[in-house]
């Protein structure tokens, strides 16, 4: 197998071929805040955290969504990208409905933690307060579509690893939401196998397990990949 | 051949004069020459695309001369405007000697409009029937396909498109042969060719006049593309808001597969192409490249992120070449005439000519095909005769807008930069499609900037969070300035998101959907300032008064 | 859902070989035989193109020409491009708005009627311009209120439960 020499940060790092720019970061112990990308789905690149610059052009790119090149430099923490960060933060912030004290993911929320490690503690952006809707037709799960930040996992885990396809995302822009079936009740789409894995994907509170209430929620985010290994490499690594 | 006829009525059937009654005008036409009989019997009434000044049609073009199937020269022809059906007899009797032309309807040819165009892409643009490919074909098109496919290799037509200098002409402006040997060179297998007729930036409507007025010319320069390229399978992508022109595309698609000019062994060569029309549905995103496949693969139209470019991976994963539809109808001409003939119309870095259409606040309306290079002050006032009713020295205009919702305002002190691709973006606005609307000086530019963010939010796909969520605030933000109840850490936000969206979003819409407010701010933002409300902040500026009166 | 329509539907998926990348093609076919997309004829065209139900509703509702709402009788378009809205189309909109007593892109409309905006047609030359079911209204004379007026009163585009004669103000 091949292997890619690159600079994250100045620091030299090598990868195998195949690799993408976020494998090379995490080769160099460097940490990069992602809401949409979950190892073992396949990359959007639209949460747009993980952008990171390339030294010579300038140019931004997604590190999830870009195949990592021999020779390529990156830099990932300039202060540029960091005020970046931070505002796409607010934005996601500002277009939901986050009430982070009474909300079942709380402590356990992508969203949260990445709010923490940009500094953000407010939205200079006006709360949008949309008008959006709970779903708790399902007999074990619920969708509160005011903690969804659209990340779409759920829609490729159901794709890609269950293979069920009950989720996709409907109209468009910041009227874009996550529908089960035609737009219909959850609990109405037969599609679902209740495997729960969207369960575990959502990186927020949007999707729970009804048993679970403030501050419950527990997720197992490594889902995706030890299902895909299972598959692909025959190993397992979820005992 | 029937006999080339003496006198010849061209009767623009385009939309724009469609809608002002041409339909109507050439049943009259072919009445009264019916009821007139004689020397009216001689007369060909022939339907044609775009005669350019979509402002006052319906048009009509009056031949004199039409022997030996020759062009008719530029002084045999009369130009009418604006004509009833009532007064189609008087035409015809005025055709033929027996009676006096309506006057008042007559354009003068020699006018800066029609004389300072220079017809390359538009070259049969008015003359040739779209409905017909017989009428194409004794016009010429098709013959650079079938000499090609005899003659050439796709590397020596790859070649001529490299030294005709042709950059993309859907804004971004990469340059065309570099793109066609990306394509060509990939590892072996299937590649495709895309047609990107998507024309969605509000004020453009070259693509539709070209695809209504001689879509034969579209399909040879696709195939010659795709031969250049090594492409079997070809799309294109038309937006549903066009049907005229996705109904003459068809036709003509038709039309060509029945004489072999596309399908298997076009033209006696053993090259085949199969060309398909996709309709689009409604959505402006798909004008970008990425978002334009996954539509045509029957997905929501919405970007990913590049690399790999489409030439690299694209349509069902193999290489593929999109060019937009003015790109590829001036590849046959080029081929014609050569890509260093070419390549001597226009500027260094932008050669050949540009389409424009022309409109908004200007006295002349309509399709405009000039060399690069020409200024905006030539096109604007020489030609678009600048702001009815207005006079100085900018005749009225206040700014032109460009490049649509990715462009930018160019204020009229700067009407004297050349139209090229870098000097537009040099001044933060861009060449894009080729819209320019001419706007007047009652024209509020914070007003402007909403007009285009508003654009923005709803054609944003809301896959990426700058995009989806920015331009909904960036459109919050512009509301409180044209309600002027803003302040001066609005303008900071404003300006601060702006610069957030754009260097962040994931495609060319949101990349680009804060230039027309960045580019006002630039150049008008004494409007923004006169916005705030913090009293001993706001200079009383002209820009104050201004707006009261627009109000 | 009427055998006879979905009897067609089958029909046109056939033609299209049952190809799922032809969803658009065939959603805009199944649009002209209901006049829009009823739940039961997107279930038809997911099952019989092998596509989730869910794929088929995101892409039905992320174009703004697929309609999931049964449509009004009459349907009137204003044209917010550029050059419209340079020549008046903002007031255009607001002044039909009034006349008919609804809503810009409320899709129910007034009952009768339904306006929508659409972005641009192409038709800057004749800006500022109408559809009117489905017929194009070029150089709707913003400068002259009484011909405006006479225009859009001859289009039709009076509010027919309650003709305000202050509607149109």
């Amino acid at each position: 197998m091949s292997v890619h020499t690159l600079t994250v940060d100045g620091m030299e790092v090598a990868v195998p071929e195949g690799a993408t720019l976020l494998d090379a970061v995490r080769a160099a112990g460097v940490e990069l805040p992602t809401l949409c990308h979950l190892d073992g789905l396949s990359p959007v690149g639209a949460c747009r955290l993980c952008l990171v610059e390339m030294e010579t052009s300038g140019h931004l790119q997604p590190a999830c969504a870009t195949a990592a090149g021999e020779g390529m430099a990156v830099l990932t923490q300039t202060p540029q990208l960091q005020h970046y960060r931070r505002m796409a933060v607010e934005l996601f912030f500002a277009e939901g409905n986050h009430v982070c004290a009474f909300c079942v993911a709380n402590g356990n929320c992508e969203l949260q933690d990445v709010a923490v490690a940009v500094g953000m503690d407010h939205s200079r952006f006006p709360y949008q307060y949309p008008n959006r809707r709970v779903d708790a037709s399902h007999p074990r799960f619920a969708i509160d579509h005011h903690r969804c930040i659209l990340c779409t996992r759920c829609v490729r885990v159901c794709d890609e690893i269950e293979g069920a396809h009950v989720w996709d995302v409907a109209n468009r822009g910041g009227e874009c939401s996550i529908i089960a079936g035609l737009d219909q009740p959850w609990g109405e789409v037969q599609a679902c196998t209740s495997c729960g894995k969207c369960v575990d994907v959502c990186p927020t509170g949007a999707i729970f397990r009804k048993d679970d209430t403030t501050a419950e929620k527990e997720a197992n985010r490594e889902r995706p990949q030890l299902l895909r290994s299972a598959r692909e490499q025959h190993q397992w690594q979820n005992q | 051949m029937a006999a080339t006829p003496q006198l010849q009525l061209r009767c623009c059937a385009a939309s724009g004069c469609r809608s002002a009654g041409s339909a109507a005008l050439q049943a009259a036409l072919l009445a009264a020459r019916d009821q007139l009989g004689g020397a009216a019997e001689a007369v060909t009434i022939k339907p044609v695309g775009c005669l350019r000044l979509c402002g006052r049609g319906p048009l009509v073009a009056l031949d004199r001369r039409g022997g030996d199937g020759q062009e008719p020269s530029a002084g045999s022809t009369e130009l009418y405007a604006e004509l009833t059906p009532e007064q189609a007899p008087a035409l015809l009797a005025a055709a033929t000697g027996l009676g006096e032309a309506p006057t008042a309807q007559r354009l003068d040819p020699a006018h800066p409009f029609f004389a300072l165009q220079k017809p390359v892409v538009l070259e049969g643009c008015g003359v040739v029937n779209p409905e017909s490919i017989d009428d194409a074909l004794a016009h010429g098109t098709y013959a650079q396909l079938r000499r090609v496919l005899l003659e050439c290799t796709p590397e020596q037509v790859r070649d001529q498109v490299k030294r005709s200098g042709l950059r993309g002409r859907g804004g971004a402006g990469y340059p065309s042969g570099l793109k066609w040997d990306t394509v060509a060179l990939q590892p072996p297998g299937p590649r495709y060719v895309v047609c990107n007729a998507d024309e969605g930036d509000p004020g453009a409507f070259m693509d539709r006049s070209v695809l209504e007025s001689d879509p034969h010319r579209l399909i040879e320069g696709m195939a010659i593309a795709a031969y250049a390229v090594g492409a079997e399978q070809g799309y294109v992508y038309v937006r549903a808001e066009y049907p005229l022109a996705i109904e003459r595309l068809r036709l003509a698609l038709r039309q060509a597969r029945g004489k072999g000019l596309l399908g298997s062994g076009i033209a006696g060569s053993s090259f085949n192409l199969r060309l398909e029309v996709r309709v689009g549905a409604g959505a402006y995103v798909c004008g970008e490249e990425t978002a334009l496949l996954a539509s045509i693969q029957g997905q929501r139209g919405t970007p990913r992120p590049r690399p790999p470019y489409p030439a690299q991976k694209g349509l069902w994963d193999a290489p593929t070449l999109i060019n937009n539809v003015e790109t590829l109808t001036s590849i046959p001409v080029i081929l014609r005439e050569g890509g260093d003939w070419y390549a001597s119309i226009g500027t260094e870095g932008s050669k050949g000519t540009k389409v424009f259409a022309l409109s908004g606040a200007v006295a002349n309306t309509g399709l405009v095909e000039v060399p690069m290079g020409t200024t905006l002050r030539t096109v604007v006032q020489t030609i678009g005769g600048g702001v009815p009713g207005a006079d100085g020295p900018d005749g009225g205009v206040k700014a032109v807008q460009t490049g649509g919702p990715s462009g930018g305002c160019i204020p009229a002190h700067l009407l004297d930069t050349p139209v090229d691709y870098e000097s537009l973006k040099a001044l933060g606005s861009m060449m894009g499609s080729g819209g320019l609307v001419v706007m007047g000086e009652t024209t509020s530019m914070p007003e402007v900037a909403r007009h285009f963010m508003r654009f923005s939010v709803n054609e944003s796909c809301g896959k990426c969070v700058p995009c989806r969520a920015g331009t909904v605030q960036l459109a919050h933000l512009l509301d409180r300035f044209v309600e002027r109840r803003a302040t001066l850490a609005d303008l900071e936000r404003l300006e601060e998101l702006c610069t957030m969206v754009g260097a962040t979003s994931l495609c060319g819409l949101g990349q680009a959907a804060p230039n027309p407010v960045l580019s006002t701010l630039r150049y008008f933002r004494q409007e923004y300032q006169a916005a705030c409300r913090d009293p001993d902040q706001c200079e009383p500026l002209d820009a104050c008064v201004l707006q009261e009166v627009t109000r | 859902m009427p055998p006879q329509a979905v009897e067609r539907t089958t029909r046109l998926i056939r033609q299209q070989r049952g190809r799922s990348d032809a969803l658009i093609e065939v959603l805009h076919q199944v649009q002209e035989i209901y006049g829009y997309l009823p739940p039961g004829a997107l279930a038809q065209v997911a099952r019989e193109l092998k596509l989730p139900l869910s794929r088929v509703h995101g892409v039905a509702s992320f174009y703004h020409l697929f309609r999931l709402e049964a449509p009004t009788a009459h349907r009137c378009a204003v044209c917010l491009g550029t050059a419209c809205f340079v020549k008046g189309g903002g007031d255009l909109a607001e002044r039909i708005e009034g006349r008919l007593g609804l809503r810009l892109d409320d899709p129910a409309g007034n009952g009768t009627w339904a306006l929508e905006h659409v972005s641009c047609l192409g038709a800057c030359g004749q800006a500022p311009v109408l559809v009117v079911d489905g017929q194009l209204e070029p150089r709707l004379p913003m400068d002259d209120p009484a011909a405006l007026d006479a225009r859009l009163d001859a289009l039709g585009l009076t509010a027919a439960a309650d003709p305000d004669p202050n509607g149109a103000s």
